[in-house]
This record gives C-alpha cells, structure tokens and sequence, in this order.
C-alpha cells in the first residue's frame, strides 16, 4: 500500500532560475512527514517534484533522482499520469471542479480515468467521503454542487477525492492555511487517520501543527532572496522541536527569523 | 449630560452639507425644460435640443454642486453625470434603429410573408415573402458555423493549454489579422478560388468565406473564456493522474461552456447579417433553392439590399419587414446563448 519516498540529489529549476538545490532525504511508508522554512524557499516546489506536478509549470525541471519504492520518478519511459495516480496531492485553496456535484467530485478520478467497475463506484465514493470525515455531513446532499460546501468541508472533499484513486502518497500543500481552527482540527484528526494507509507529506506554515501531525519534520532555507531553498535538516519532530542539530532550526522554531 | 451638549455643539467633521436626493432630476428636468423653450423658441432640431440639454444639465450640476457642497463633491456629480449622459447618447441610435425598424417592418410581416418566395411576384408587386431567403440565410450560417465553430475551438485550445513559441505567436498573429479582414475581401478570396474551378455561385461557396470571417471571433472569444479557468482545476484534475486531453474535455471545457457558446453565437450574429460575400458567391435567387451546394440562394441580407435597390414602395416595404425578421433572428440567438451560458455556468447554490 503505502509505499517510501527516496529523494537523492534533486535540484528544480522555473526556467534559469534555481529554486531548489540538491536536495536528499527519505520519506518513510506509513508516516507524516512535515516539511517548515519561511516563505520562498522552495518547501512546495520540492512537494510538486514528488508527483511531477512541477514541470506543469511553465519552464519548470528537475535534475537529481526521486525513488519511489526503488522505481525512478524522473527515469526515461515514466509517464507523469502514472505517477500522479499513485502520487496524489491536496492543494493550498480548495478546488472541487465548480460543474460537479458533491459525488461526481470524489468520483472524479476514477470516471475520468475510465478504470472502475459502475456497481462499485456508489461504494467507493462513500468510502473515500468517510475517510476524509465528511461522510455525516454531505450523504443527504450528494447530488448538491461541491462549491456550495463551507471551506473546511470543501478541502475534506478535495481530500475525499484524491483518497478516492487510492494512490500510495499523499501530498499536502498547506492544507489548512486557509481554513478556522475547527476545520483545521477536523483535517489534522484525519490526517492522524490517513496515516495508517498512505505515506503523507504537508507543508505547513503553522509550526504547532507540525509538531501535532507529524513524525519527521525537515526544515527548509534560503540563503538569501533569490538564491535556491535548501533541507537544513530533517529529524524526528520532537528532536527537531526540541534539541535541533542546526541552529538555524532552532532560531527559526523559537521565532527569531522568518 | 453635560457630555451630550458639548458634543452637539461640536461641528461635525464627517458631516457637510448635501443637496437632496432628488435633486438631479430636478436639474435634469430644469435643463431639459430650458433647452425646449430655447429650441422651440431659435427654431433648432430635436437632436440639438438634446445635446443643449445634456449640456446644460453637466454645467448646471457642477455650478450648484459646487456652491452647496463642495468643490469635490462636485467633480464626483459631474463625473457621474457624464456617464450617464454618455449612455444616453449611446442608447439613441439603438433605440431608434429598432424603433424605425419595428414601425417599418411590422406592416408586411405576417406568416404569408415568412412563408412565400419571390418567385412569381415582381419586385414592383406587392405580396411575395422571405422563405426562400430564411432558408438560406439558416443554411448559409448553420453550415459555415459547422465548419467554424470547431475549428475556432480546437485553435483556441492549442493557443490556451499547448501552444509555446514561435508557432503559439504566429498563430495569435494570423489570428488578430483575420479579424480585420473586410468581408468582401473573404467573398473575393473564395470568388477567385471558384474562377478557377469556372464554378456557379452555390450556398457552400458563401459559408466558406462566412466561415473565413466568423473562426477568428471564434478564436478570440474561446481563448478568453479558457484563461478564465482557474489553474487550479487544471492542476487538481492533472494531480489525480487524469492526463491532459481528458483533463481539458471533462474539467476545462465543461467550466467554460457557458462562455463559450455565448462567443459562438456572437460570431454566428456577426456574420448573419453580412452582405459583401454573399452577394458575391451566393448571388441571390427568388426561388426556393433548399440545395446549398448548388445553384443560387438567397439570404436575409441580401434580400433587404436587392429589395431596397427596387426602388419602389412594396419592395421597401418587404426591405423594412426582412430586416426586421434578421434583428430578431439574431436576438432570439442571442437569447439562447444567455440561456446556454446560465444552464451551463458553474453551480454555486448550496
């Protein structure tokens, strides 16, 4: 199911521009990994290189290797619509599709993919919306649009949707930075859930939600504007929390920059 | 208490005084009274009335403004008075274009009239109608917007979600110069093609060069709809391992089809009142001709033109009517396209 994350010398470019440079480190199965580091220094970048999702921009590249379970992300032949299916990613805003209903939403993946038997699909999507514990809240209105959700409720459903394709990864883009601290607790709970069957990585802004939901965190940097992030470091959370190797981590955990 | 008396003597620094509500249709109606008395009285055009009254009413509102309020206050009223007299202005010409249109077109309209042809009637009669010209004019249009249409959506697809580069640019080139092609240069393009070939002019040869005008508007419209789309659906749709042609057919397209089909049916107005081309390669036919790929037609526009060239009151009359029956040919399309665009657009209902 889950599976493990390897990344060894990676190095992500916009165009000419460096954004991330050679970046290693593993991501084990079954675990949160958290990656903190002030704006701009590359935490998404490095997250979008785990499914491919940076070279959708335009101008963006990679160098370097990202295993997943031994098998090169970035390898010739890989093709980036494989790897997204087992990759999945929640983003920054909620973003339900605005002309689907609540169901077709989380059925989205699996319709558009086209590799689902029709007799399971009522199954799956009430499976995937009570994992992402929205479940109670929409089965008397599936057939409502998704965009008629409350914030929170919308990025459990975006949640619900990519849980629904059963990728081995999930990938968290700030979840919860636009959402009130209920539905943020709501997301953090469910992420202590997903845990048990997907390898998860957020990036978050908000450092006590790292030390809640993660494992590992790894801190990121930037020497200066303009020059590429860099890992500092990652550790288990409460080592990083507490007695960081680096003391870059410590100033910016304890808030004296960034 | 002794609070309460202090701050009511205060001035009010939030506070100035205002003219009243009504008081810009009170100088309105001031300007407009004054402008009649003075029109009527030096013997000028109604036009002129009008343009003394807007006048009249811009000066007026800033000198009064200006005194009771503010200087300030003032430019706001003239800045609002402008626009409005600006859409005044704007709205004559429409106004009285339907209004002539309506009076003229309505004393020949009736369903004889939309279901009879030229055929056996001289433009010197009265009598004969417009059905051989509808059937054209639907023929022309629907096959030049099949051809269109399809082409003007796959152009501006590959413009929004593939193109990059040297090509992507020399595509938006060519583009934006179709745009300013002039239609008989379209008919004339298409006419050269059919002296080679020594072909009569046909329906088809007309929605070919209809078809030349209307895939740039086309173009234009859709590309504009589909850089509306939020990057975000695209990449949450990508995320799911959705590749991307099924990405754009299932998430993009479905988002802008509102959009969309409202720039579709624009264009298909735009170019079923055009006459240069038509008259060109279709050349008109008082017949019923229902074959589109042989043979003379007639069309809506053409028709006005050929019956207004006649030159005699119940051709005029059958000008005025065929107009008349083209604006609410291309109103009733537009409607449909705002009913499109609301059926389709995004839900947001809770």
């Amino acid at each position: 199911m889950a599976k493990r994350i390897d990344v060894s010398g990676l190095t992500a470019y916009y165009g000419s521009h460096k954004a991330i440079e050679d970046i290693s480190m593993t991501v084990e199965p079954r675990s949160v990994t958290a990656f903190i580091g002030p704006s701009g220094c590359g935490k998404s970048t490095f997250l979008r290189t785990l499914n491919r999702m940076h070279e959708v921009t335009s101008g963006g590249r990679v160098e370097g290797k990202v295993l997943l379970d031994d098998e090169d992300l970035y390898g010739a032949g890989v093709d980036p619509v494989s790897v997204r299916r087992e990759v999945g990613m929640v983003f920054q805003r909620p973003n339900p599709f605005p002309t689907m209903s609540i169901f077709d939403n989380v059925a989205a993946g699996l319709r558009l993919n086209g590799n689902y038997k029709k007799s399971e699909l009522g199954d799956i999507v009430e499976k995937s919306l009570k994992g992402a514990n929205l479940w109670n809240e929409v089965k008397d209105r599936l057939n409502k649009p998704g965009s008629g959700l409350s914030g929170g409720q919308q990025q459990r459903l975006c949640i619900a949707r990519a849980i629904a394709v059963e990728p081995k990864v999930l990938l968290m883009d700030e979840p919860c930075s636009a959402l009130d601290p209920i539905s943020t607790l709501a997301i953090e709970d469910l992420i202590g859930e997903l845990k048990d069957r997907f390898t998860i990585v957020i990036v978050t802004h908000n450092m006590q939600q790292a030390a809640r939901v993660s494992d590992r965190t790894a801190f990121f940097n930037l020497a200066a504007v303009g020059q590429p992030g860099k890992l500092i470091e990652i550790d288990d959370t409460e080592r990083i929390f507490s007695n960081p190797s680096v003391q870059a981590t410590e100033d910016y955990i304890s808030g004296r920059f960034g | 208490m002794s609070n309460a008396v202090i701050a009511e003597k205060r001035p009010s620094t939030l506070r100035g005084a205002s003219m009243p509500k009504w008081s810009p249709w009170a100088i309105a109606a001031g300007s407009v009274a004054v402008a009649v008395a003075v029109g009527a009285g030096a013997g000028l055009t109604k036009v002129q009335w009008g343009l003394i009254s807007g006048l009249l009413f811009l000066v007026a509102t800033y000198g009064i403004a200006a005194k009771v309020e503010g200087r300030r206050q003032a430019k706001d009223r003239i800045a609002t008075g402008l626009v409005w007299v600006a859409f005044l202005v704007a709205l004559v010409p429409l106004v009285s274009l339907v209004w002539v249109t309506v009076v003229r077109g309505v004393k020949v309209l009736d369903v004889y009239f939309l279901s009879h042809s030229m055929g056996l009637v001289a433009d010197s009669q009265p009598g004969g109608g417009i059905y051989h010209a509808i059937i054209g004019s639907i023929e022309q249009v629907g096959l030049a917007t099949l051809i269109a249409a399809p082409i003007g959506v796959l152009t501006a697809i590959y413009l929004v979600e593939y193109g990059r580069g040297r090509l992507a640019q020399a595509v938006t080139f060519f583009v934006d110069v179709m745009t300013g092609v002039p239609s008989i240069v379209a008919g004339l393009f298409i006419l050269s093609l059919m002296l080679i070939f020594n072909v009569e002019p046909f329906g088809f040869a007309g929605s070919l060069a209809l078809a030349i005008l209307m895939m740039p508007v086309v173009v234009r419209s859709t590309e504009e709809m589909l850089k509306l789309v939020p990057n975000e659906l695209r990449e949450a749709s990508l995320a799911l391992g959705v590749p991307k042609w099924r990405t754009i057919l299932k998430v993009v397209l479905p988002t802008s089809i509102g959009g969309i089909t409202t720039g579709i049916m624009l264009a298909i107005a735009r170019i079923a009142g055009e006459t240069a081309p038509v008259l060109l390669l279709v050349f008109g036919n008082r017949f019923i001709n229902n074959n589109p790929f042989s043979g003379p037609q007639q069309s809506l526009p053409l028709y006005v033109y050929q019956q207004y060239a006649a030159g005699n009151d119940y051709a005029y009359d059958r000008a005025w009517a065929a107009s008349l029956t083209l604006i609410a040919f291309v109103m009733i399309l537009n409607l449909v396209a705002r009913a499109i665009a609301r059926w389709k657009a995004p839900k947001t209902g809770r």
